[in-house]
């Protein structure tokens, strides 16, 4: 992929990520802050399908946009072909398992499996 | 002391007034000999409009002719005498001492350059860089026929890019950013502004292959807009802007 | 990186004090970004207790909602609000937005794109970061 791409998705999802988190943080606000955090309030949240496919978006488009600031950080501490083929597939291999291990517990908790 | 005053006297057509002296510390290293780096102090007597290299070659004329440093002009054009100038980079021959308002003035080869020796560095990679941008007009109708007119520009279109003409390569901002100082394959902002010298300018034909040399890992987008090549460029090139007006094509804000 | 390249390292790239506040802006922008993804990832990981029903959840709030907890939820919440505003700031300079005109350089050659704009940006991400943070603590500490 053309480095001009990776950066139109890395500054695409950070402006979603921001909108959507905005939400995710008002729900704890509105709520109240301790009451929010309540097992039964947070259960709650997540049977609410509209709710959970915005935590999974959340995640999806977070973890792409952190795991690329992480390969372009690491980028440009140090150069060399073996180094750089292993951050950018370290960085893609951490996004995805991040991505599973995160939808795994939405989904999870979402269809009652707990 | 009274032998420096006596020998900028012999210099100078003013008299010097012998109160007004600095501590000029200069970075000395070879890096064929030597394994680290050492500072060495000379008093240098100045007045308000000596130059940072006029102090340099004072030392280098009665007191340590082994002091490595490379100038020509010494008027900001040659872009010879870039170094470290008490932890900035900036042209010798652009600083005055009086300017830098210290006793002390600490001078040393410019970051991220090879070393040659002492304050004298190799300018290869900015070269290769620079030259890997191409830095020329490219058109397929270069050859102009005998009947044919050169090619005409408005003083609008002659703006768009002119700034950036000013560039003497003499590698301070390269040396200021951020991103060179890790990163060796970085293209760097001289070449990166340079880039947008050519892209902008309404001869030119060449845009989309110099966008593609430059959309890569260590392309344009190892900028991180921080601004230090511009705060440091003594010609008032901005390669800050030049770069993101470049990054404008490639974003899809610029035809 | 060798020694015989004279580069400045991850220390010349991190410091920020000689070049004014955009450098500075550089350095926050890189500290927050990865401060963040190491929440998000630990955020992850404690919000999966869930799956260990009723007990588990209370057990990783009783680890959480502790002074030391909220303290790094408050820096948590100042990066979040440094990053987005900041990473707003330098999406539109990217863009090409205030980064001002070329124009034909004159002496003392002031640079455009080192503008009162983009420092207004800087400064109003740090103060925002500050409000959200005060604004945090009086949220977690005042219940």
């Amino acid at each position: 992929m053309r480095e001009s791409t990776i950066m139109k998705i890395h500054y695409g999802t950070a402006l979603a990520a921001v909108a959507l988190v905005a939400v995710h943080i008002l729900m704890r606000l509105t709520q109240g802050f301790a009451e929010s955090l309540e097992y039964e309030s947070v259960i709650a949240n997540y049977r609410f399908v509209p709710y959970a496919i915005m935590l999974e978006l959340i995640l999806v488009l977070l973890s792409i946009h952190g795991f690329n600031g992480l390969r372009v950080i690491l980028l440009e501490i140090r150069q060399g072909r073996t180094y750089e083929k292993a951050v950018s597939y370290g960085c893609f291999a951490a996004m995805i398992g991040l991505i599973a291990y995160g939808s795994r517990t939405i989904i999870m908790t979402n269809m009652g499996m707990i | 002391m009274a032998q420096l005053v006596g020998i900028a006297n012999e210099q100078a057509s003013t008299p010097l007034s012998p109160s007004k002296s600095i501590t000029l510390r200069i970075s000395r290293f070879n890096p064929g000999h030597d394994e680290s780096r050492k500072f060495m102090d000379f008093a240098v007597p100045y007045e308000n409009w000596t130059t940072v290299l006029e102090a340099i070659l004072e030392v280098k004329k009665h007191l340590d002719h082994s002091v490595a440093v490379r100038y020509s002009c010494r008027q900001a054009t040659c872009g010879s005498c870039g170094m470290m100038i008490n932890g900035r980079p900036r042209l010798a021959c652009f600083t005055k001492i009086s300017e830098l308002d210290s006793d002390v003035v600490t001078v040393e080869p410019m970051n991220n350059f090879p070393i040659i020796r002492d304050l004298a560095v190799k300018f290869e990679r900015l070269f290769e860089t620079h030259q890997k941008i191409k830095p020329y007009i490219i058109r397929e109708d270069t050859e102009l026929e005998s009947d044919e007119r050169e090619f005409l520009q408005s003083p609008k279109e002659v703006e768009q890019y002119i700034q950036f003409a000013n560039c003497i390569k003499c590698g301070l901002c390269n040396s200021a950013c951020p991103t060179m100082a890790t990163d060796s394959s970085f293209v760097g902002p001289q070449a990166l502004a340079q880039a947008y010298r050519y892209v902008a300018d309404s001869r030119d034909k060449g845009k989309d292959s110099r966008l593609k040399i430059i959309d890569d890992s260590h392309g344009i987008w190892r900028c991180h807009f921080a601004g230090s090549c511009s705060q440091v460029c003594p010609k008032g090139v901005d390669p800050a802007m030049g770069i993101q007006l470049l990054r404008g094509y490639l974003l899809g804000f610029k035809d | 990186m060798t020694r015989d390249e004279n580069k400045e390292g991850i220390r010349g790239m991190a410091n920020p004090g000689r070049y004014g506040i955009e450098r500075v802006a550089y350095w926050l922008m890189r500290l927050s970004g990865l401060g963040l993804l190491a929440y998000f990832v630990a955020h992850i990981y404690e919000t999966s207790n869930i799956l260990r029903g009723k007990v588990g959840w209370d057990e990783l709030l009783e680890m959480t909602q502790t002074m030391e907890g909220h303290i790094l939820l408050t820096i948590v919440i100042a990066m979040c609000v440094f990053h987005t505003v900041n990473g707003i700031r330098v999406m539109l300079g990217h863009g090409g937005v205030g980064v001002g005109r070329p124009a034909r350089p004159d002496y003392p050659y002031k640079s455009a794109s080192q503008n009162y704009r983009h420092k207004i940006g800087i400064y109003s991400a740090i103060l925002l970061a500050a409000v959200a943070m005060m604004y945090g603590l009086a949220v977690m500490f005042g219940e």
